[in-house]
């Protein structure tokens, strides 16, 4: 199972949409505009999977499908990394 | 809602805060957007400097664009981005290249959170240098050729479209690739000295269309959404596309003032001063003009434009300083709206403000040769 965590060269900000996760080296910004999913950005790696991390969130299963593309698009973008 | 929307209603820190240290200038550039030349004796003292770099700090702003004048002329500008890279505020500077010694860049090379960004205004020496003052090249590539030879990877170079330089895009991507560098493009406007070259150096409707389908075949050139007028023309540029003015960007001047954006020095945009109580953050929090910046405005005369959602009238201070109304076309609006605008607003162009600096003291305007000259 896939451990994902916050990237160590990326800063998150809380602003009222979400909140902006910018990543000091490759200087790129990200939005994120989901309350849930900034949660679980940034309490992923405190779980041994992200359906713990999900649930903790409170994500039902039926709306999984889409914060897995939402995390693997941020691992591609670096904001996050598989451990 | 889409993240336009909930950008023009503002953001708890700026995105995109420029912060220009001082107006000294050892150039004296005929567009230069902050009519640079002297150091003005009331510049923020390198205390006062580092009590602003504690609330970008505290602010969580990630990184500041620092620029002038030229920065580097300050003589506590390295101890300045020490600090702030010790408290994780990512800098990169503007520059013409001119102190960047070979020992500077490998310095530049060594430290994460700093960019550099390095502007020109022609391909070649020719172009540039009508621009930039003679010499300027020479200066600029030069220190590219450092920050290169230090393996500093992926720096600016950063270029204002002009009508005498869009031909050139091609050969600036070229010049760029040779140093590992990453070419930034950004919109003429008539701010500061640029409201004396405008009507003859911005790019005209044909060349517009022209960059246009040329940002889009070049999506990794940055523009800073300095275009987004152009998005009116059909697919959106990537990027933000509305003013950001006073909602995602800002800017600091050597002062302390705080202004909406590095291209409205004018009282009208000032908000107020990071010397009053409550400093930096209490002017972008709570000043009566962000606050009203960040309300929807009304759509005044592009209401009835079906690019409004793409263009959204464009850019606020080339309006204000061709004297447009602020709720009137874009002066380049794509679809032709602005020939009309600045035919009824010829003679209510507002003044440039004293206050900010101009030429230096007997170094004298550089004849702006590039006027009247049109590329075949
Ligand atoms: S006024 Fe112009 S330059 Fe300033 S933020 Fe708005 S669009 Fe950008
Ligand atoms: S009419 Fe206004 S919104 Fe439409 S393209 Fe022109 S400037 Fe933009």
């Amino acid at each position: 199972m896939t451990r994902y965590a916050l990237h160590p060269q990326v800063g998150l900000r809380e602003e009222k949409f979400g909140a902006l996760a910018y990543h000091y080296g490759n200087r790129r910004l990200t939005f994120l505009n989901d309350d849930r999913l900034v949660a679980v950005i940034r309490t992923v790696e405190q779980y041994d999977d992200i359906d713990a991390a999900l649930a903790a969130v409170g994500v039902v299963a039926e709306q999984r499908p889409a914060f897995y593309r939402a995390l693997e698009r941020l691992r591609e973008a670096e904001v996050l990394i598989c451990e | 809602m889409r993240v336009t929307d909930r950008l023009s209603h503002g953001l708890d820190a700026p995105i995109c805060l420029t912060w220009e240290l001082t107006y000294g200038c050892n150039l004296a550039c005929v567009h230069c957007l902050s009519s640079s030349g002297k150091r003005d004796p009331r510049e923020l003292t390198t205390s006062e400097l580092f009590a602003v770099v504690d609330e970008l700090a505290a602010m969580q702003v990630f990184y500041v664009n620092i620029g002038g004048g030229e920065p580097t002329l300050r003589p506590d500008f390295w101890e300045l981005l020490d600090y702030c890279v010790a408290r994780k505020v990512g800098v990169k500077f503007s520059t013409n290249g001119s102190r960047i010694t070979p020992s500077i860049a490998q310095r530049l090379a060594a430290t994460d959170y700093v960019d550099v960004q390095i502007s020109i205004d022609g391909a070649d020496a020719a172009t540039n240098d009508a621009i930039r003052g003679p010499g300027s090249f020479d200066v600029a590539v030069t220190a590219m050729q450092h920050l290169t030879d230090a393996g500093f990877e992926n720096f600016k170079v950063s270029v204002v479209v002009t009508r005498d330089n869009v031909a050139q895009l091609d050969g600036f991507l070229a010049l760029t690739a040779r140093y590992g560098a990453q070419l930034r493009l950004t919109r003429l406007r008539p701010s500061g000295r640029g409201a004396d070259v405008w009507d003859t150096l911005h790019v005209t409707a044909d060349q517009q269309q022209t960059l246009y389908r040329w940002l889009l075949d070049h999506p990794r050139v940055l523009t800073g959404d300095s275009f987004f007028h152009l998005s009116a023309l059909g697919e959106p540029l990537p990027g933000l596309n509305l003013c950001g003015a006073g909602r995602v960007v800002c800017l600091i001047d050597p002062i302390g003032d705080v202004y909406a954006c590095p291209f409205v020095l004018h009282d009208q945009f000032k908000a107020g001063t990071v010397r009053d109580a409550g400093g930096f953050t209490k002017v972008w929090r709570e000043s009566v003009l962000f606050t009203e910046l960040r309300e929807p405005g009304s759509a005044g005369a592009c209401a009835s434009c079906g690019s409004y959602d793409a263009c959204r009238g464009g850019c606020m201070a080339a309006k204000f300083f061709t004297g447009i109304p602020l709720d009137g076309p874009d002066p380049e609006c794509v679809h032709g709206h602005g020939e009309a605008a600045l035919l009824a607003a010829a003679g209510s162009r507002p003044a440039s403000q004293p206050g900010h600096s101009h030429s230096a003291a007997g170094k004298g305007r550089p004849v702006p040769v590039s006027i009247g000259r049109r590329p075949a």
